[in-house]
Protein backbone atom coordinates (compact mmCIF):
# COMPACT_ATOMS: atom_id res chain seq x y z
CA UNK A 1 0.00 0.00 0.00
CA UNK A 2 1.03 3.58 -0.58
CA UNK A 3 0.73 5.30 2.78
CA UNK A 4 1.26 8.98 3.58
CA UNK A 5 1.49 10.97 6.77
CA UNK A 6 0.97 14.75 6.84
CA UNK A 7 3.19 16.46 9.39
CA UNK A 8 4.06 19.93 10.63
CA UNK A 9 6.91 21.70 12.35
CA UNK A 10 5.75 23.97 15.17
CA UNK A 11 7.22 26.08 18.01
CA UNK A 12 8.08 23.65 20.82
CA UNK A 13 4.88 23.57 22.91
CA UNK A 14 6.88 22.52 25.98
CA UNK A 15 9.20 25.51 26.03
CA UNK A 16 7.66 28.24 23.89
CA UNK A 17 4.70 30.43 24.74
CA UNK A 18 3.28 31.01 21.27
CA UNK A 19 2.96 34.64 20.28
CA UNK A 20 1.30 36.47 17.43
CA UNK A 21 3.25 39.20 15.69
CA UNK A 22 1.06 42.31 16.11
CA UNK A 23 2.04 43.59 12.63
CA UNK A 24 1.91 40.51 10.43
CA UNK A 25 -0.68 38.87 12.74
CA UNK A 26 1.16 35.60 12.15
CA UNK A 27 2.69 33.12 14.55
CA UNK A 28 6.16 34.19 15.66
CA UNK A 29 8.56 31.52 14.39
CA UNK A 30 11.89 33.31 14.49
CA UNK A 31 14.13 32.89 17.50
CA UNK A 32 12.05 30.07 18.97
CA UNK A 33 12.82 26.39 19.14
CA UNK A 34 10.95 24.45 16.44
CA UNK A 35 10.05 20.77 16.68
CA UNK A 36 8.03 18.10 14.96
CA UNK A 37 4.50 18.45 16.38
CA UNK A 38 4.15 15.91 19.25
CA UNK A 39 0.74 14.93 17.86
CA UNK A 40 2.49 14.04 14.60
CA UNK A 41 4.97 11.84 16.46
CA UNK A 42 2.17 9.62 17.65
CA UNK A 43 0.53 9.71 14.19
CA UNK A 44 3.82 8.71 12.53
CA UNK A 45 4.19 5.91 15.08
CA UNK A 46 0.71 4.61 14.24
CA UNK A 47 1.47 4.80 10.52
CA UNK A 48 4.80 2.96 10.82
CA UNK A 49 3.16 0.18 12.81
CA UNK A 50 0.39 -0.22 10.26
CA UNK A 51 2.87 -0.17 7.36
CA UNK A 52 4.83 -2.97 9.00
CA UNK A 53 1.70 -4.98 9.82
CA UNK A 54 0.27 -4.71 6.30
CA UNK A 55 3.64 -5.39 4.69
CA UNK A 56 4.86 -4.54 1.19
CA UNK A 57 4.01 -0.90 1.86
CA UNK A 58 5.77 2.44 1.68
CA UNK A 59 5.24 5.37 4.05
CA UNK A 60 5.90 8.94 2.86
CA UNK A 61 5.82 12.06 5.04
CA UNK A 62 4.43 15.25 3.50
CA UNK A 63 4.72 18.73 4.91
CA UNK A 64 4.16 22.32 3.91
CA UNK A 65 6.39 24.89 5.54
CA UNK A 66 9.55 26.95 5.38
CA UNK A 67 12.88 25.30 4.51
CA UNK A 68 13.55 24.84 8.25
CA UNK A 69 10.77 22.22 8.29
CA UNK A 70 13.35 19.84 6.77
CA UNK A 71 14.54 19.17 10.31
CA UNK A 72 11.14 17.94 11.44
CA UNK A 73 10.98 15.74 8.34
CA UNK A 74 14.43 14.29 9.09
CA UNK A 75 13.08 13.26 12.46
CA UNK A 76 10.15 11.52 10.77
CA UNK A 77 12.61 9.71 8.51
CA UNK A 78 14.72 8.76 11.54
CA UNK A 79 11.63 7.32 13.22
CA UNK A 80 11.17 5.00 10.23
CA UNK A 81 9.29 6.88 7.50
CA UNK A 82 10.61 5.85 4.05
CA UNK A 83 10.71 9.15 2.18
CA UNK A 84 9.72 12.80 2.57
CA UNK A 85 8.17 15.54 0.43
CA UNK A 86 8.31 19.17 1.56
CA UNK A 87 6.35 21.90 -0.18
CA UNK A 88 8.03 25.21 0.41
CA UNK A 89 7.32 28.51 -1.30
CA UNK A 90 7.37 32.13 -0.11
CA UNK A 91 3.80 32.54 -1.40
CA UNK A 92 2.57 30.00 1.16
CA UNK A 93 3.18 32.23 4.19
CA UNK A 94 -0.04 33.12 5.97
CA UNK A 95 -2.02 30.17 4.57
CA UNK A 96 -5.22 29.25 6.38
CA UNK A 97 -6.31 25.66 7.07
CA UNK A 98 -8.00 25.43 3.68
CA UNK A 99 -4.91 26.71 1.83
CA UNK A 100 -2.80 24.14 3.66
CA UNK A 101 -5.26 21.36 2.81
CA UNK A 102 -5.24 22.45 -0.84
CA UNK A 103 -1.46 22.19 -1.07
CA UNK A 104 -1.18 18.85 0.72
CA UNK A 105 -4.05 17.45 -1.37
CA UNK A 106 -2.27 18.54 -4.57
CA UNK A 107 0.81 16.54 -3.58
CA UNK A 108 -1.31 13.52 -2.67
CA UNK A 109 -3.24 13.69 -5.93
CA UNK A 110 0.02 13.27 -7.85
CA UNK A 111 1.06 10.40 -5.61
CA UNK A 112 -2.17 8.37 -5.65
CA UNK A 113 -2.41 7.31 -2.00
CA UNK A 114 -4.15 4.26 -0.54
CA UNK A 115 -4.16 5.71 2.97
CA UNK A 116 -3.39 9.19 4.33
CA UNK A 117 -2.64 9.70 8.05
CA UNK A 118 -3.01 13.03 9.84
CA UNK A 119 -3.00 14.02 13.49
CA UNK A 120 -6.43 15.05 14.71
CA UNK A 121 -5.17 18.63 14.90
CA UNK A 122 -1.89 20.49 15.19
CA UNK A 123 -0.62 21.47 18.62
CA UNK A 124 -0.11 25.13 17.61
CA UNK A 125 -3.20 26.00 15.56
CA UNK A 126 -5.75 23.49 16.89
CA UNK A 127 -8.22 24.05 14.07
CA UNK A 128 -8.40 20.36 13.12
CA UNK A 129 -9.72 21.44 9.72
CA UNK A 130 -6.86 20.29 7.47
CA UNK A 131 -7.57 16.51 7.37
CA UNK A 132 -11.24 16.97 6.39
CA UNK A 133 -10.18 19.52 3.77
CA UNK A 134 -7.67 17.11 2.26
CA UNK A 135 -10.30 14.36 2.20
CA UNK A 136 -12.79 16.65 0.45
CA UNK A 137 -10.26 17.81 -2.16
CA UNK A 138 -9.38 14.18 -2.90
CA UNK A 139 -13.04 13.06 -2.70
CA UNK A 140 -12.08 10.39 -0.14
CA UNK A 141 -13.86 9.31 3.04
CA UNK A 142 -12.36 10.58 6.29
CA UNK A 143 -12.11 8.44 9.39
CA UNK A 144 -11.38 10.58 12.43
CA UNK A 145 -10.17 10.16 16.02
CA UNK A 146 -8.89 6.63 15.47
CA UNK A 147 -7.46 4.81 18.46
CA UNK A 148 -7.22 1.39 16.73
CA UNK A 149 -6.86 0.57 13.04
CA UNK A 150 -7.40 -2.63 11.09
CA UNK A 151 -7.02 -3.13 7.34
CA UNK A 152 -9.16 -5.81 5.70
CA UNK A 153 -8.69 -6.26 1.92
CA UNK A 154 -10.02 -3.01 0.44
CA UNK A 155 -11.55 -1.83 3.70
CA UNK A 156 -10.35 0.02 6.77
CA UNK A 157 -11.98 -0.41 10.18
CA UNK A 158 -11.21 1.86 13.12
CA UNK A 159 -12.25 2.36 16.69
CA UNK A 160 -13.27 6.03 16.75
CA UNK A 161 -13.08 7.87 20.06
CA UNK A 162 -16.32 9.53 21.19
CA UNK A 163 -17.17 11.55 24.29
CA UNK A 164 -18.59 8.53 26.08
CA UNK A 165 -16.68 5.60 24.58
CA UNK A 166 -16.02 4.62 21.00
CA UNK A 167 -17.64 3.66 17.71
CA UNK A 168 -16.48 0.97 15.32
CA UNK A 169 -16.41 2.63 11.91
CA UNK A 170 -15.52 1.22 8.50
CA UNK A 171 -14.96 2.70 5.09
CA UNK A 172 -13.59 1.63 1.74
CA UNK A 173 -9.98 2.48 0.79
CA UNK A 174 -8.42 4.81 -0.19
CA UNK A 175 -9.21 6.98 2.83
CA UNK A 176 -7.93 9.77 5.06
CA UNK A 177 -7.57 8.86 8.72
CA UNK A 178 -6.84 10.98 11.81
CA UNK A 179 -5.21 9.62 14.93
CA UNK A 180 -6.34 10.34 18.50
CA UNK A 181 -3.34 11.52 20.46
CA UNK A 182 -1.87 9.07 22.92
CA UNK A 183 -3.53 6.00 21.43
CA UNK A 184 -0.41 4.53 19.89
CA UNK A 185 2.89 3.80 21.60
CA UNK A 186 5.56 6.24 20.44
CA UNK A 187 8.47 5.09 18.32
CA UNK A 188 11.74 6.88 19.08
CA UNK A 189 14.51 7.35 16.53
CA UNK A 190 17.48 5.04 17.06
CA UNK A 191 21.07 6.01 16.21
CA UNK A 192 20.81 3.70 13.21
CA UNK A 193 17.57 5.41 12.19
CA UNK A 194 19.14 8.85 12.47
CA UNK A 195 22.13 7.82 10.33
CA UNK A 196 19.87 6.07 7.80
CA UNK A 197 17.57 9.10 7.52
CA UNK A 198 20.28 11.04 5.71
CA UNK A 199 20.22 8.58 2.82
CA UNK A 200 16.44 8.45 2.39
CA UNK A 201 14.77 10.22 -0.56
CA UNK A 202 13.86 13.82 0.17
CA UNK A 203 11.91 15.86 -2.39
CA UNK A 204 11.29 19.57 -2.26
CA UNK A 205 8.44 21.07 -4.30
CA UNK A 206 7.29 24.61 -5.07
CA UNK A 207 3.80 25.85 -5.88
CA UNK A 208 4.66 25.87 -9.58
CA UNK A 209 5.52 22.15 -9.36
CA UNK A 210 2.00 21.55 -8.09
CA UNK A 211 0.26 23.84 -10.58
CA UNK A 212 -1.36 25.86 -7.80
CA UNK A 213 -2.02 29.55 -8.34
CA UNK A 214 -0.45 31.69 -5.62
CA UNK A 215 -3.73 33.61 -5.21
CA UNK A 216 -5.41 30.46 -3.86
CA UNK A 217 -3.03 29.99 -0.95
CA UNK A 218 -0.98 31.97 1.53
CA UNK A 219 -2.27 35.23 2.90
CA UNK A 220 -3.75 36.11 -0.51
CA UNK A 221 -6.00 33.07 -0.42
CA UNK A 222 -6.93 33.15 3.27
CA UNK A 223 -10.64 33.46 3.85
CA UNK A 224 -10.32 34.79 7.38
CA UNK A 225 -8.74 37.97 8.60
CA UNK A 226 -7.65 39.07 12.04
CA UNK A 227 -9.16 42.45 12.88
CA UNK A 228 -7.36 43.01 16.15
CA UNK A 229 -5.33 41.28 18.81
CA UNK A 230 -6.20 42.08 22.41
CA UNK A 231 -5.23 40.88 25.84
CA UNK A 232 -7.19 38.32 27.80
CA UNK A 233 -8.65 39.65 31.00
CA UNK A 234 -6.48 37.88 33.53
CA UNK A 235 -8.13 35.87 36.26
CA UNK A 236 -6.99 37.33 39.55
CA UNK A 237 -4.60 35.02 41.33
CA UNK A 238 -5.54 34.04 44.85
CA UNK A 239 -3.58 33.01 47.88
CA UNK A 240 -0.60 30.69 47.50
CA UNK A 241 0.93 28.96 50.54
CA UNK A 242 3.91 26.64 51.00
CA UNK A 243 3.14 23.24 52.47
CA UNK A 244 4.40 23.14 56.05
CA UNK A 245 2.69 19.84 56.75
CA UNK A 246 -0.75 21.39 57.21
CA UNK A 247 -1.65 22.03 53.56
CA UNK A 248 -4.45 19.46 53.57
CA UNK A 249 -6.14 21.25 56.48
CA UNK A 250 -5.66 24.62 54.80
CA UNK A 251 -7.27 23.38 51.58
CA UNK A 252 -10.14 21.81 53.50
CA UNK A 253 -10.63 25.15 55.34
CA UNK A 254 -10.76 26.95 52.00
CA UNK A 255 -13.32 24.44 50.68
CA UNK A 256 -15.48 24.87 53.79
CA UNK A 257 -15.28 28.66 53.63
CA UNK A 258 -16.86 28.56 50.18
CA UNK A 259 -19.26 25.73 51.05
CA UNK A 260 -17.55 23.31 48.72
CA UNK A 261 -17.50 20.53 51.27
CA UNK B 1 -34.27 42.25 7.05
CA UNK B 2 -32.15 40.83 9.74
CA UNK B 3 -29.19 38.61 9.12
CA UNK B 4 -29.93 34.91 8.82
CA UNK B 5 -27.75 32.58 10.85
CA UNK B 6 -27.87 28.85 10.53
CA UNK B 7 -27.11 26.30 13.19
CA UNK B 8 -26.61 22.63 12.43
CA UNK B 9 -28.23 20.90 15.39
CA UNK B 10 -26.62 17.61 16.35
CA UNK B 11 -28.73 14.76 17.66
CA UNK B 12 -27.50 12.83 20.66
CA UNK B 13 -29.50 9.65 21.28
CA UNK B 14 -32.36 11.17 19.32
CA UNK B 15 -32.37 14.43 21.32
CA UNK B 16 -30.86 17.80 20.38
CA UNK B 17 -27.36 18.00 21.89
CA UNK B 18 -27.02 20.59 24.63
CA UNK B 19 -23.98 22.07 22.87
CA UNK B 20 -26.09 22.72 19.76
CA UNK B 21 -28.84 24.42 21.81
CA UNK B 22 -26.21 26.75 23.29
CA UNK B 23 -25.20 27.78 19.78
CA UNK B 24 -28.82 28.17 18.68
CA UNK B 25 -29.45 30.58 21.58
CA UNK B 26 -26.45 32.65 20.54
CA UNK B 27 -27.56 32.68 16.89
CA UNK B 28 -30.99 33.99 17.95
CA UNK B 29 -29.29 36.94 19.68
CA UNK B 30 -27.40 37.79 16.50
CA UNK B 31 -30.24 37.73 14.00
CA UNK B 32 -32.78 35.36 12.54
CA UNK B 33 -31.78 31.88 13.71
CA UNK B 34 -32.59 28.93 11.54
CA UNK B 35 -31.75 25.34 12.41
CA UNK B 36 -30.96 22.33 10.26
CA UNK B 37 -31.59 18.95 11.84
CA UNK B 38 -30.79 15.64 10.15
CA UNK B 39 -31.39 12.11 11.44
CA UNK B 40 -34.09 9.56 12.17
CA UNK B 41 -35.60 11.58 15.05
CA UNK B 42 -35.26 14.96 13.27
CA UNK B 43 -39.00 15.36 12.64
CA UNK B 44 -39.90 14.93 16.33
CA UNK B 45 -37.12 17.25 17.46
CA UNK B 46 -37.72 20.03 14.92
CA UNK B 47 -40.81 21.73 16.41
CA UNK B 48 -39.20 21.95 19.86
CA UNK B 49 -36.23 23.95 18.51
CA UNK B 50 -38.43 27.06 18.42
CA UNK B 51 -38.19 27.17 22.20
CA UNK B 52 -34.41 27.43 21.88
CA UNK B 53 -34.43 30.30 19.42
CA UNK B 54 -35.02 28.86 15.94
CA UNK B 55 -37.47 30.79 13.74
CA UNK B 56 -37.34 28.09 11.12
CA UNK B 57 -36.13 24.50 11.04
CA UNK B 58 -35.06 22.53 7.97
CA UNK B 59 -35.66 18.86 8.59
CA UNK B 60 -34.62 15.67 6.92
CA UNK B 61 -35.71 12.68 8.95
CA UNK B 62 -33.64 9.84 7.56
CA UNK B 63 -31.72 7.11 9.42
CA UNK B 64 -28.90 7.33 6.85
CA UNK B 65 -27.49 10.23 8.90
CA UNK B 66 -27.40 8.03 12.02
CA UNK B 67 -25.48 5.22 10.33
CA UNK B 68 -23.19 7.05 7.91
CA UNK B 69 -20.88 9.73 9.21
CA UNK B 70 -20.16 13.14 7.70
CA UNK B 71 -20.80 12.75 3.98
CA UNK B 72 -24.62 12.59 3.79
CA UNK B 73 -24.87 15.63 6.09
CA UNK B 74 -22.28 17.51 4.00
CA UNK B 75 -24.19 16.78 0.78
CA UNK B 76 -27.54 17.89 2.17
CA UNK B 77 -26.17 21.03 3.83
CA UNK B 78 -24.16 21.84 0.78
CA UNK B 79 -27.26 22.01 -1.45
CA UNK B 80 -29.19 23.95 1.19
CA UNK B 81 -26.42 26.51 1.61
CA UNK B 82 -26.28 27.12 -2.14
CA UNK B 83 -30.02 27.61 -2.23
CA UNK B 84 -30.46 29.90 0.78
CA UNK B 85 -27.06 31.50 1.36
CA UNK B 86 -27.32 32.40 5.05
CA UNK B 87 -24.76 34.90 6.32
CA UNK B 88 -23.27 32.44 8.74
CA UNK B 89 -23.28 28.75 9.64
CA UNK B 90 -22.58 28.11 13.32
CA UNK B 91 -21.73 24.73 14.82
CA UNK B 92 -20.73 23.53 18.26
CA UNK B 93 -17.24 22.01 18.40
CA UNK B 94 -17.97 18.29 18.63
CA UNK B 95 -16.37 15.25 17.02
CA UNK B 96 -19.01 14.88 14.31
CA UNK B 97 -19.69 18.55 13.58
CA UNK B 98 -16.00 19.34 13.17
CA UNK B 99 -15.72 16.70 10.45
CA UNK B 100 -18.75 18.14 8.65
CA UNK B 101 -17.49 21.73 8.90
CA UNK B 102 -14.05 20.86 7.48
CA UNK B 103 -15.52 19.33 4.34
CA UNK B 104 -18.13 22.03 3.76
CA UNK B 105 -15.37 24.60 4.05
CA UNK B 106 -13.34 22.88 1.34
CA UNK B 107 -16.27 22.12 -0.94
CA UNK B 108 -17.50 25.71 -1.05
CA UNK B 109 -14.25 27.59 -0.51
CA UNK B 110 -15.85 29.21 2.54
CA UNK B 111 -14.17 30.92 5.45
CA UNK B 112 -13.94 29.06 8.71
CA UNK B 113 -13.08 30.20 12.22
CA UNK B 114 -12.67 27.64 14.99
CA UNK B 115 -12.72 27.78 18.80
CA UNK B 116 -14.85 30.93 19.01
CA UNK B 117 -15.99 32.09 22.43
CA UNK B 118 -18.09 34.98 21.17
CA UNK B 119 -19.68 36.21 17.96
CA UNK B 120 -20.94 39.77 17.48
CA UNK B 121 -21.82 42.16 14.69
CA UNK B 122 -20.07 45.51 14.77
CA UNK B 123 -22.32 47.30 12.31
CA UNK B 124 -22.21 45.00 9.30
CA UNK B 125 -18.88 43.50 10.25
CA UNK B 126 -18.91 40.12 11.90
CA UNK B 127 -16.50 39.89 14.81
CA UNK B 128 -15.56 36.45 16.05
CA UNK B 129 -13.65 36.27 19.32
CA UNK B 130 -11.03 33.54 19.59
CA UNK B 131 -8.81 33.15 22.66
CA UNK B 132 -5.29 32.58 21.40
CA UNK B 133 -2.18 31.31 23.12
CA UNK B 134 -3.23 32.02 26.68
CA UNK B 135 -2.79 35.75 26.81
CA UNK B 136 -4.33 37.03 23.59
CA UNK B 137 -7.89 37.51 22.43
CA UNK B 138 -8.13 37.68 18.67
CA UNK B 139 -11.05 39.29 16.84
CA UNK B 140 -11.43 37.78 13.38
CA UNK B 141 -13.81 38.16 10.46
CA UNK B 142 -14.56 36.92 6.94
CA UNK B 143 -13.50 39.59 4.46
CA UNK B 144 -15.24 37.97 1.49
CA UNK B 145 -18.83 37.60 0.37
CA UNK B 146 -20.66 34.39 1.08
CA UNK B 147 -21.42 32.18 4.04
CA UNK B 148 -18.75 31.81 6.69
CA UNK B 149 -18.51 28.94 9.17
CA UNK B 150 -17.91 29.43 12.89
CA UNK B 151 -17.20 26.55 15.26
CA UNK B 152 -17.81 27.64 18.83
CA UNK B 153 -16.19 26.44 22.01
CA UNK B 154 -18.42 24.24 24.21
CA UNK B 155 -20.07 26.09 27.10
CA UNK B 156 -19.22 29.49 25.64
CA UNK B 157 -22.95 30.30 25.71
CA UNK B 158 -25.83 29.32 27.96
CA UNK B 159 -29.01 27.58 26.79
CA UNK B 160 -31.97 29.97 26.45
CA UNK B 161 -35.42 28.43 26.54
CA UNK B 162 -38.61 30.28 25.67
CA UNK B 163 -41.40 27.89 26.52
CA UNK B 164 -44.22 27.65 24.03
CA UNK B 165 -42.37 29.43 21.23
CA UNK B 166 -42.70 27.56 17.93
CA UNK B 167 -40.69 27.35 14.75
CA UNK B 168 -41.75 27.03 11.16
CA UNK B 169 -40.74 23.59 9.91
CA UNK B 170 -39.70 22.85 6.33
CA UNK B 171 -39.42 19.19 5.49
CA UNK B 172 -36.68 18.35 3.01
CA UNK B 173 -36.55 15.37 0.72
CA UNK B 174 -33.09 15.33 -0.83
CA UNK B 175 -31.97 12.10 -2.44
CA UNK B 176 -28.90 10.82 -0.65
CA UNK B 177 -26.33 9.40 -3.02
CA UNK B 178 -24.80 5.96 -2.53
CA UNK B 179 -21.40 7.64 -2.78
CA UNK B 180 -22.09 9.51 0.44
CA UNK B 181 -22.76 6.28 2.32
CA UNK B 182 -19.17 5.22 2.84
CA UNK B 183 -18.20 5.94 6.43
CA UNK B 184 -20.34 3.42 8.23
CA UNK B 185 -20.84 3.10 11.99
CA UNK B 186 -20.88 -0.62 12.76
CA UNK B 187 -21.45 -0.30 16.49
CA UNK B 188 -21.32 2.13 19.39
CA UNK B 189 -19.77 1.30 22.74
CA UNK B 190 -20.39 3.37 25.86
CA UNK B 191 -17.67 3.07 28.44
CA UNK B 192 -19.27 3.33 31.85
CA UNK B 193 -17.33 5.19 34.47
CA UNK B 194 -18.24 5.56 38.10
CA UNK B 195 -19.49 8.88 39.42
CA UNK B 196 -20.53 11.90 37.37
CA UNK B 197 -19.12 12.54 33.88
CA UNK B 198 -16.55 15.31 33.44
CA UNK B 199 -19.06 17.50 31.61
CA UNK B 200 -21.69 17.23 34.32
CA UNK B 201 -19.54 17.17 37.43
CA UNK B 202 -19.72 19.99 39.97
CA UNK B 203 -16.32 19.03 41.26
CA UNK B 204 -13.37 17.91 39.14
CA UNK B 205 -9.99 16.74 40.38
CA UNK B 206 -7.43 16.56 37.58
CA UNK B 207 -3.93 15.15 37.54
CA UNK B 208 -0.85 15.98 35.49
CA UNK B 209 2.79 15.06 35.04
CA UNK B 210 3.54 16.00 38.64
CA UNK B 211 2.01 12.69 39.71
CA UNK B 212 5.19 11.07 38.42
CA UNK B 213 3.72 7.86 37.06
CA UNK B 214 0.43 6.36 35.88
CA UNK B 215 0.04 4.25 39.05
CA UNK B 216 -0.25 7.42 41.14
CA UNK B 217 -3.39 8.57 39.33
CA UNK B 218 -5.48 6.68 41.90
CA UNK B 219 -4.68 9.49 44.39
CA UNK B 220 -6.61 11.80 42.06
CA UNK B 221 -9.48 9.35 41.71
CA UNK B 222 -9.70 8.90 45.47
CA UNK B 223 -9.96 12.63 46.13
CA UNK B 224 -12.51 12.99 43.32
CA UNK B 225 -14.59 10.20 44.85
CA UNK B 226 -14.37 11.74 48.34
CA UNK B 227 -15.58 15.07 46.94
CA UNK B 228 -18.33 13.40 44.89
CA UNK B 229 -16.72 14.58 41.67
CA UNK B 230 -15.07 13.33 38.51
CA UNK B 231 -11.40 12.72 37.73
CA UNK B 232 -9.73 14.46 34.80
CA UNK B 233 -6.29 14.66 33.22
CA UNK B 234 -3.97 16.87 31.20
CA UNK B 235 -3.08 16.25 27.58
CA UNK B 236 0.49 15.41 28.65
CA UNK B 237 -0.51 12.35 30.67
CA UNK B 238 -3.15 11.30 28.15
CA UNK B 239 -0.51 11.53 25.40
CA UNK B 240 1.81 9.51 27.62
CA UNK B 241 -0.83 6.78 27.60
CA UNK B 242 -1.64 6.89 31.34
CA UNK B 243 -5.32 7.40 30.66
CA UNK B 244 -7.77 7.33 27.77
CA UNK B 245 -8.58 10.47 25.81
CA UNK B 246 -11.98 10.74 27.48
CA UNK B 247 -10.26 12.06 30.63
CA UNK B 248 -8.60 14.98 28.89
CA UNK B 249 -9.47 18.49 30.03
CA UNK B 250 -8.23 21.30 27.82
CA UNK B 251 -8.62 23.07 24.56
CA UNK B 252 -8.50 19.81 22.62
CA UNK B 253 -10.20 17.74 25.28
CA UNK B 254 -13.21 18.79 27.26
CA UNK B 255 -14.04 22.31 28.31
CA UNK B 256 -15.29 22.18 31.88
CA UNK B 257 -16.85 24.76 34.19
CA UNK B 258 -17.36 23.02 37.53
CA UNK B 259 -17.89 24.83 40.81
CA UNK B 260 -14.60 23.44 42.10
CA UNK B 261 -11.56 22.41 40.07
CA UNK B 262 -8.60 20.86 41.85
CA UNK B 263 -5.42 20.79 39.72
CA UNK B 264 -3.00 18.22 41.14
CA UNK B 265 0.55 18.18 39.77
CA UNK B 266 -0.50 20.29 36.79
CA UNK B 267 1.85 23.05 35.66
CA UNK B 268 -0.88 24.84 33.71
CA UNK B 269 -0.01 24.64 30.02
CA UNK B 270 -2.03 27.13 28.00
CA UNK B 271 -4.04 24.45 26.34
CA UNK B 272 -5.07 23.04 29.71
CA UNK B 273 -5.94 26.44 31.19
CA UNK B 274 -8.16 27.09 28.18
CA UNK B 275 -10.30 24.12 29.13
CA UNK B 276 -10.74 24.82 32.83
CA UNK B 277 -10.28 28.45 33.75
CA UNK B 278 -14.01 29.04 33.59
CA UNK B 279 -14.30 27.00 36.81
CA UNK B 280 -15.76 28.93 39.75
CA UNK B 281 -13.09 28.00 42.29
CA UNK B 282 -9.67 26.64 41.40
CA UNK B 283 -7.36 24.93 43.87
CA UNK B 284 -3.86 24.03 42.70
CA UNK B 285 -1.16 21.83 44.18
CA UNK B 286 2.25 21.88 42.51
CA UNK B 287 5.85 21.65 43.64
CA UNK B 288 7.01 24.48 41.35
CA UNK B 289 6.01 27.84 42.81
CA UNK B 290 6.42 29.45 39.36
CA UNK B 291 3.96 27.09 37.67
CA UNK B 292 1.43 29.06 35.58
CA UNK B 293 -1.44 27.22 37.25
CA UNK B 294 -0.94 29.41 40.34
CA UNK B 295 -1.80 32.50 38.29
CA UNK B 296 -5.38 31.27 37.94
CA UNK B 297 -5.76 29.48 41.28
CA UNK B 298 -7.94 30.88 44.05
CA UNK B 299 -5.99 28.78 46.51
CA UNK B 300 -2.58 27.33 45.73
CA UNK B 301 -0.26 25.06 47.65
CA UNK B 302 3.41 24.72 46.79
CA UNK B 303 4.17 21.20 47.86
CA UNK B 304 4.36 17.51 47.03
CA UNK B 305 1.17 16.35 45.42
CA UNK B 306 1.79 12.72 46.40
CA UNK B 307 1.92 13.69 50.07
CA UNK B 308 -0.90 16.20 50.07
CA UNK B 309 -3.51 14.32 47.99
CA UNK B 310 -3.95 11.38 50.39
CA UNK B 311 -3.94 13.74 53.38
CA UNK B 312 -6.58 15.90 51.75
CA UNK B 313 -8.71 12.87 50.86
CA UNK B 314 -8.62 11.77 54.49
CA UNK B 315 -9.39 15.31 55.69
CA UNK B 316 -12.34 15.66 53.31
CA UNK B 317 -13.76 12.31 54.43
CA UNK B 318 -13.32 13.27 58.08
CA UNK B 319 -15.03 16.65 57.72
CA UNK B 320 -17.85 15.22 55.61
CA UNK B 321 -18.51 12.65 58.33
CA UNK B 322 -18.80 15.32 61.03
Amino acid sequence: MKMYVCIKQIPDPNTVVSKLDPNTKRLVRSGVSLVLDPGDESTISAAIKLRDTVGNSELTAISMGPASAQEAMRRALAMGVDRAILVTDPALAGSDALGTARVLAAVLKKEGPDLVFCATESTDGYTGMVPGGIAEFLALPQLTFAREITIESQKIVIKRVTLTGYQTVESPLPAVITIASGSFEAIYPTMKGIMGAKKKPFTQLSLADLGIDASEVGEAGARERIISIGKVEARAAGQVIKDDGNAAQAIADFLQRYQLL
Amino acid sequence: MSTTIWVLVELDNGQPARSSLEVLGKAAQLGRAEAVVLGSSAAEVAPTLGEYGAEKVYVHADPVYDTYLTLPAVDTLSDLLKQHQPALLMLATTYDLRDIAARLNARHNMGLITDATDVQFDGDTLQVTVPWGGENMVAATFPRQGTGIVLTRPKAFGVERHEGKTAEVETLSPSLSAASQQIKILDRVEVQSEGPSLEDANVIVSGGRGLGKAENFHFVEQLAAALGGAAGATRAIVDAGWLPYSYQVGQTGKTVKPTLYVAAGISGAIQHLAGMKGSKYIVAINKDEHAPIFSVADFGVVGDVLTILPQLTAEVKKRKAQ
